[in-house]
């Protein structure tokens, strides 16, 4: 499955400055793990040392937070579009 | 405002990533390049703090403990807010089981009867500080209100965003001042990803966002006008609604840095967090013990603290653990039934937020964590005026009458003798018999 991650300009910085990659897999893990090998900078603002995402950033998949979805496991299809986000929130 | 740097151009501090310790330099951000953490304000080490006295000759606004607030110089704007009322509650606290109860009432806040006008005030002079030209935010609804007010006064456009489906009080009460209000489908939660996505793109300086690690720090001062209410002391609690978790964080720390300054002896309060049954992902947090905020999906009245995935929500379970405190939810009746308890009690008309602190509270009693023992502060932070459809229907229909005195005699008739101290001095059969 071919899908878009998009990132603040904060992490673009670690991917050679594009706001929106390409990626591909089945889940968004797979996805993500995808970026974190062709960006080896960028990666360890993705996944902490376990595998599972980065505490400081949430992830959605067209607009829904993953963490709804199962997570990394969430499943994926042709042209969905994730989206990182740093985790900074206040009513 | 007297100050020892008096005429001075206001000048926001330097930032340090709470993370990784990394620093940067003054400015609209409060995320870490290097790690993603929150940015929070580096205070001088070479500070000078003032004594009890020297700010008690102070104005009476949150500026008189200005050098905990994140800046050197002087603030231009928002010079009005804080100061707000320390109530005694003696009929409440009886009804709780409380030793004694105090209200920090921010229901009154200038300008916008929330708490959030102390976050505003201090992110708003770091805007103009910072050369901003637009100022905006993502709110439940009081931090739209703050925004906008003092936004139109200070003569900046806003844009404000807010979930699409809030209470007419909170839309009227932002639209007023005239911002570009936009009202998005959605949760809260919603909201903050598209304005975290529109701070990156726009130069804004969007308040709790890239404006957070100066906003946060106003709410420290509710923390700061206990202390000096109660004659610089700390009560032995503080009960704090909880929406992302920064408010009961920043009250910790503000406790914490009074007490490191010398003007509060004594112990430190236990701090208590509420939520609404609804959506209490950081009371679950803090009952099940662990790191990490497990996400909800908001289902509640209490609309200005329905937050599901709260940012500052290990923090504030950490400040909580660390004070020796705890956290605890109410349901939407239950917050109903304590927002007329605190008015029938207090006279004080609290939103749903100090419906859900009272109805914590009077949980907490039923656990055993706060007792009779116990002087107890409850933060009242938003008027209830903003939020009158969560309780309109729980209230009695008023009667419609005549404007004769003999209509009113026979209400007067009906009611439970024992309620009827006032008529004390009438007599009802003699109202009754009088012509209207």
């Amino acid at each position: 499955m071919a899908i878009t991650i998009s990132l603040p300009t904060v992490l673009a910085r670690l991917a050679d400055g594009q706001a929106t990659l390409e990626a591909w897999g089945t889940t968004v893990g797979e996805a993500v793990a995808g970026v974190a090998t062709r960006y080896p900078e960028l990666a360890p603002r993705l996944r902490d040392a376990t595998g599972n995402p980065y505490p400081f950033v949430t992830f959605y998949l067209n607009d829904e937070d993953i963490r709804f979805r199962g997570g990394f496991a969430a499943k994926v299809e042709d042209g969905d579009e994730v989206t990182v986000v740093a985790a900074v929130a206040g009513g | 405002m007297p100050s020892a740097s008096s005429g001075h151009q206001l000048v926001p501090h330097p930032l340090v990533c709470a993370n990784c310790g990394t620093r940067q330099p003054a400015g609209p951000t409060a995320i870490c390049p290097e790690c993603v953490g929150p940015l929070e304000p580096l205070y001088p080490t070479d500070r000078i703090f003032p004594t009890r006295e020297q700010i008690s000759t102070r104005p009476q606004s949150l500026w008189r403990y200005r050098e905990w607030l994140p800046f050197t110089g002087e603030p231009t704007l928002s010079l009005d807010s804080g100061c707000t009322p320390l109530v005694d509650a003696p009929a409440l606290a009886t009804r709780l089981g409380l030793g004694r109860v105090w209200l920090k009432n921010d229901a009154v806040s200038h300008p916008s009867l929330s708490f959030k006008d102390r976050v505003v005030a201090a992110a708003i002079n770091a805007a103009v500080a910072l050369g901003l030209d637009t100022v905006g935010c993502a709110s439940t609804g009081n931090l739209a209100n703050a925004v906008a007010a003092q936004a139109a006064r200070a003569g900046l456009p806003a844009w404000i965003f807010i979930p699409h489906d809030l209470e007419v009080g909170k839309v009227v009460g932002t639209a007023i001042y005239g911002p570009h209000l936009v009202r998005v489908r959605g949760t809260y939660d919603d909201v903050n990803r598209l304005c975290a996505q529109l701070a990156d793109r726009y130069g804004w300086g969007i308040v709790n966002l890239n404006l957070r690690s100066y906003y946060g720090e106003g709410s420290k001062t509710v923390a700061f006008e206990i202390a000096e209410q109660l004659g610089w002391r700390a009560p032995s609690a503080v009960v704090v609604p909880m929406a992302g978790g920064s408010l009961l964080t920043k009250i910790h720390k503000g406790f914490k840095e009074f007490r490191e300054a010398g003007l509060v002896t004594g112990d430190a309060p236990r701090l208590f967090g509420a939520q609404a049954a609804g959506c209490a992902p950081i009371v679950n947090l803090v009952e099940q013990g662990g790191e990490q905020i497990e996400p909800v999906r908001p289902d509640t009245i209490a609309r200005s603290i329905a937050i599901g995935s709260p940012a500052d929500g290990l923090f504030a379970a950490r400040a909580i653990r660390e004070s020796g405190g705890w956290a605890a939810a109410a349901t939407d009746a239950e917050i109903v039934a304590a927002i007329r308890l605190l008015a029938e009690t207090s006279g004080i008309f609290a939103e749903t937020a100090g419906g859900a602190t009272v109805a914590a509270t009077q949980a907490l009693v039923k656990q055993g964590k706060l007792g009779a023992e116990d002087e107890v502060v409850l933060c009242i932070t938003g008027n209830g005026l903003k939020t009158i459809e969560a309780v309109q229907g729980s209230l009695a229909e008023s009667p419609v009458i005549n404007a004769r005195v003999k209509e009113v005699a026979a209400l007067v008739g009906k009611v439970d003798p024992t309620k009827l101290a006032t008529t004390r001095i009438l007599d009802t059969q003699t109202l009754a018999g009088q012509s209207a």
